[in-house]
């Protein structure tokens, strides 16, 4: 064989590769630039993004759009796989252009933190296309030690380093947890592939004993899951993660993980286990009432508005879960993909609001001064007009009131719930959205309705300006027009 | 005749609304009032087509649009209008241009923004009448929410934040709740979001009460229905005028609107179980806060109590299945929309000079604004149900309808016209008559012409209604019949 044919049989992994070698070339630039000019590093890293969108475009749409097993079924590449690494190389591209400022004033816009986020942008596209329990884990442990890492990237304060030790933690226990799981359905299926286990599994369900024993793995998997996503009652690391870190470093947690989270929920539950869905849905249901409940009760008597989005992500996930927790009825698959589209427009839905929400408290932050009160968001329309206006558009959104994307996602998934028989856990899900209404609407409120505490207007980047305000009225366009990423995730789902 | 009116007065105010923003700044006030003048002026002439080209013998809907818009989920940008709907549309244009009037110097501070939310929210409210999309209705239903939320929190008294907070919450609690119940309406209908089919589908009884309280609570809390009426006082004390005019003129008739386009003929075996409880309801509100009503210092808290007692005939009118009733009840959904438009005005244009509210205040104010007094008068009078003007009409059929089910139904129902010409004139009497109660009465200034010119309107308005109340009633006819012959099919 020669090179060519080794290069165009692995094409599919090529923005892998780019990344790869983009981190590791970063790594060595890196050490030859001063640090008055950090941003050849920081423009190298758009380079390298903006490779990898190509070539994830070409896989996709120029190459042929069939799903291909590579590495003897450990890496998968299908439409689901590219359209949610698309959506990560977005959200880490805005992550960095949002945080370049905050980490200038506070003298963090170092090497590290740039390859750190290559690096864990790895892990979540080595997690999404992910055919194997080996590399689905590979893939986890990458992202989440270049996150812990970035997490204390501010060494000197003990806020940020006491929650890089509860997030190391605690992600080590979650990871413990679902790779407990995976080694009894390992024994219990004799197989790593998640195609094979999927086909052992509809032959063993039907004995009980190992059934049994399937089911006990499945409970550590959905455990080690919720962790990852973040579901009451395994969310207690988000809010103290989400606070000590660094803004720039909660923008990243809070983005483009939970689309990779998602895709490993999708790839061990649907692809991996469907024969347990029965199962499975009634754990998830639990989880998705839990979060709900508990992320939007919380939220309202936060006065930190880390925390408080901290909370209002919990209970995202939860309403996300019930799309996911819909998809089979009474072992008919006919609505599957429905719901499953819905549950994947929800979460990038969900990111693009998260990143325009943490966005907006790096813009409004300053060198010695940290945007995370409620307080300080007081009188914004005074002082920005149209930023008061983005961001009232981001929290109506959160809160899923037309005319925004956040409606169509909210209606989405309650359509699916709906329609699988749900209808307790749908009329639940309303309700305790509307708990969530208030404190969106409360920040919408200091904004307009107070006075603001200092004069003068918000200075800022302007490529962060623009693209803040391109992250806004994203949303407020697929409030209008949703179809075309609707049918993106449907058609990504179908394709699975 | 070709031209999308409907599309145009949903789409005019709207761009009219961001156009106002574009201008910029404070500096810029006097462009951005002519622009929202020219804008409302734009939005409302392009109703009238709707009226002028009515065709009064079809009874199903005209002026339709469609085109689809989110394929996947099989919802279409589909509007039309009947005629239950054509008049409502009507009305929102026609009160958006005189609440842009009565705001000309009255708001300083943030006037793009003020005028902005109310255009937007102007063509929001015209297209909740000209849907017939289901998701498009609760859309454009649920959106009116965000800039009646800032009007009132923004530019309201002392008491807002409270006030917008408490109404935002209430509403959208029950739009919630009727949110899953269409989508539960969806998926029985095996995929669709048309109104129109959705009352074609036959459903069983438990299903059709679970759904009808669904969507009662979305729409007894926008009425406002007795016991779901609280938010009301507090969002209308509160508002500036504009937003009490518009609240009380249109807001209002949504959830009143909801039950005839979709609880009726959707779900009419419960609409006809539960018709006592609604009955029930309705004349609680009727009589209850009639009386309640009585004890209001606020003027402004009197007269939004006074909707609710108002509203009450609306929902009995539509719960007694005749068409009397249900004619009563449209007839005075739009009477009540130029008179509470009107007294609201009336208290804006006292609370513009003496800057209270309370009756305690006020006192002798004919001797210093005749001619404010007199067409203060005109609005009490209709807000009190006189013969000859619009009050008069609705409240009386509503009561002949109530007559043919039962004596006593329409005899509680009649009290409201005592208890409202009690209360009203009662309110008259101490604020316009009597001695010069105090030194800033004594210093008021008449009527200038710009507010001459909104009140006028709407008293010419009230009077042609009271007078040639036809003019309103031959547009529903044949649609009112439709949709009582529909009801009268069970479709268990």
């Amino acid at each position: 064989m020669n090179l060519p044919i080794i290069l165009l049989d692995h094409m599919p992994v090529l923005p892998e590769i780019i990344v790869l070698a983009g981190a590791c070339a970063l790594m060595i630039v890196d050490l030859y630039v001063t640090s008055e000019r950090r941003v050849v590093s920081y423009y190298v890293a758009h380079g390298v993004l903006v490779a990898c969108a190509a070539a994830t475009v070409f896989v996709q749409w120029v190459d042929g759009p069939t799903k291909l097993y590579l590495f003897s079924g450990l890496f998968v590449s299908d439409v689901m796989s590219n359209v949610l690494k698309l959506a990560s190389y977005a959200s880490v591209w805005l992550a960095l252009v949002y945080s370049r400022q905050y980490l200038l004033d506070r003298g963090l816009l170092r090497g590290e933190f740039i390859t750190l986020l290559l690096f864990a942008m790895l892990g979540m596209m080595i997690m999404i296309s992910a055919a194997s329990f080996l590399t689905l884990y590979l893939g986890l442990e990458l992202m989440s030690l270049c996150l812990f890492a970035m997490v204390a990237l501010n060494r000197d304060s003990a806020q940020s380093t006491e929650a890089a030790m509860k997030y190391f933690v605690l992600g080590a226990l979650s990871s413990g947890l679902l790779l407990y799981g995976m080694s009894m359905i390992y024994g219990a299926t004799g197989s790593l592939a998640l195609s094979e286990v999927a086909r052992s599994t509809s032959q063993l369900a039907a004995a009980t004993t190992d059934r049994t024993f399937l089911v006990f793995g499945l409970v550590f998997v959905v455990a080690g899951l919720a962790f990852k996503i973040g579901a009451a009652p395994f969310h207690m690391w988000i809010p103290d993660v989400y606070h000590g870190a660094p803004t720039a470093v909660t923008l990243v947690i809070g983005s483009a993980p939970k689309l990779s989270a998602f895709a490993i929920a999708i790839r061990l539950l649907v692809n991996g286990l469907p024969e347990l869905a029965q199962d499975w849905q009634d754990m998830l249901a639990l989880l998705a009432l839990l979060s709900m409940a508990v992320g939007n009760i919380t939220a309202i008597a936060q006065s930190n508005l880390k925390r408080m989005l901290a909370y209002s992500t919990i209970a995202h996930m939860g309403f996300m879960l019930l799309g996911l927790l819909s998809g089979v009825v009474g072992g008919n698959r006919l609505s599957a993909d429905d719901a499953y589209g819905a549950a994947m427009f929800y979460v990038i839905v969900y990111v693009i609001m998260s990143l325009g929400a943490f966005g907006m408290l790096l813009y409004l932050s300053r060198a010695g001064f940290e945007c995370e009160n409620l307080d300080d968001l007081r009188g914004l329309s005074r002082r920005s007009p149209w930023f008061a206006f983005v961001m009232m558009v981001l929290m109506f959104s959160l809160a899923g009131i037309p005319p925004t994307a956040g409606f169509y996602a909210k209606v989405a998934v309650l359509s699916a719930a709906i329609s699988a028989g749900w209808i307790w856990l749908a009329v639940a899900a309303v309700i305790l959205s509307l708990v969530g209404a208030f404190y969106y609407l409360r920040i919408v409120k200091l904004m307009y309705f107070d006075e603001p505490r200092e004069g003068g207007a918000v200075p800022g980047h302007p490529e962060m300006r623009l693209l803040l305000s391109a992250n806004g009225l994203l949303l407020l366009a697929f409030g209008i027009l949703p179809q075309p990423l609707m049918n993106l995730c449907f058609v990504a789902i179908q394709k699975l | 005749m070709a031209l999308p009116y409907l599309s145009l007065a949903i789409w005019l105010p709207i761009v009219a609304g961001l156009a106002v923003l574009a201008a910029g700044g404070e500096s810029n006030a006097r462009a951005q009032r002519w622009i929202a003048l020219a804008g409302a002026l734009a939005g409302f002439v392009v109703t009238l087509p709707l009226y002028t080209g009515f065709d009064l013998q079809n009874p199903g809907f005209q002026f339709i649009e469609l085109t689809p818009w989110i394929e996947r989920f099989n919802i279409n940008y589909h509007l039309g209008v009947d005629g239950i709907s054509v008049l409502f549309v009507l009305l929102n244009s026609f009160v958006t241009v005189l609440v842009v009037i009565a705001g000309w110097s009255v708001i300083e501070s943030r006037v793009s923004q003020y005028y902005a939310a109310f255009l937007v929210m102007s063509g929001m409210l015209n297209g909740v009448f000209a849907a017939l999309d289901a998701a498009l209705f609760y859309v454009f239903f649920e959106s009116t929410l965000i800039p009646m939320f800032i009007i009132i929190g923004v530019w309201g008294g002392p008491n807002r934040v409270y006030a917008a907070v408490k109404f935002f919450l209430y509403t959208l609690m029950g739009s919630l709740l009727m949110l899953v119940a269409m989508l539960y309406l969806y998926n029985k209908s095996g995929g669709s979001f048309e109104i129109v089919d959705w009352h074609r589908l036959p459903l069983p009884l438990p299903a059709q009460g679970l759904l009808f309280f669904g969507f009662l609570f979305a729409f007894a809390v926008k009425v406002p229905m007795w016991p779901v009426h609280t938010w009301l006082p507090d969002a209308h004390t509160e508002a500036p005028t504009g937003g009490s005019v518009v609240l009380a003129a249109i807001l209002l008739k949504l959830g009143a609107y909801g039950f005839v386009r979709f609880t009726l003929p959707i779900l009419p075996d419960a609409s006809r179980q539960l018709a006592w409880l609604m009955i029930a309801l309705s004349l609680v509100a009727i009589a209850y806060i009639g009386l309640v009503t009585l004890v209001q210092t606020d003027m402004k808290r009197l007269i939004a109590y006074s909707s609710v007692s108002h509203m009450g005939f609306v929902t009995l009118g539509f719960f007694i299945f005749n068409a009397y009733g249900i004619e009563g009840g449209l007839v005075q959904m739009i009477s009540h929309g130029f008179v509470s438009a009107a007294l609201f005005l009336c208290i804006g244009v006292m609370y513009d000079r003496m800057h209270t509210r309370l009756l305690a205040d006020y006192g002798g104010v004919v001797n210093t604004m005749p001619k404010f007094a007199a067409l203060m008068m005109l609005f009490a009078m209709a807000n009190s149900g006189l013969p000859a003007t619009s009050g008069f009409v609705g409240e009386f059929m509503v009561i002949l309808g109530a007559m043919k089910k039962s004596f006593w139904l329409a005899f509680i129902a009649a009290t409201t016209l005592v208890l409202g010409a009690a209360y009203t004139l009662w309110m008259y009497k101490r604020v316009i008559f009597g001695p010069v109660a105090n030194d800033q009465v004594a210093a008021l200034k008449d009527l200038n012409p710009r507010e001459l010119i909104v009140l006028g309107a709407l008293a010419i308005t009230v009077l042609a209604m009271g007078v040639y109340p036809v003019a309103f009633t031959e547009v529903m006819h044949a649609s009112v019949n439709e949709l009582l012959r529909h009801i009268a099919v069970p479709k268990i």
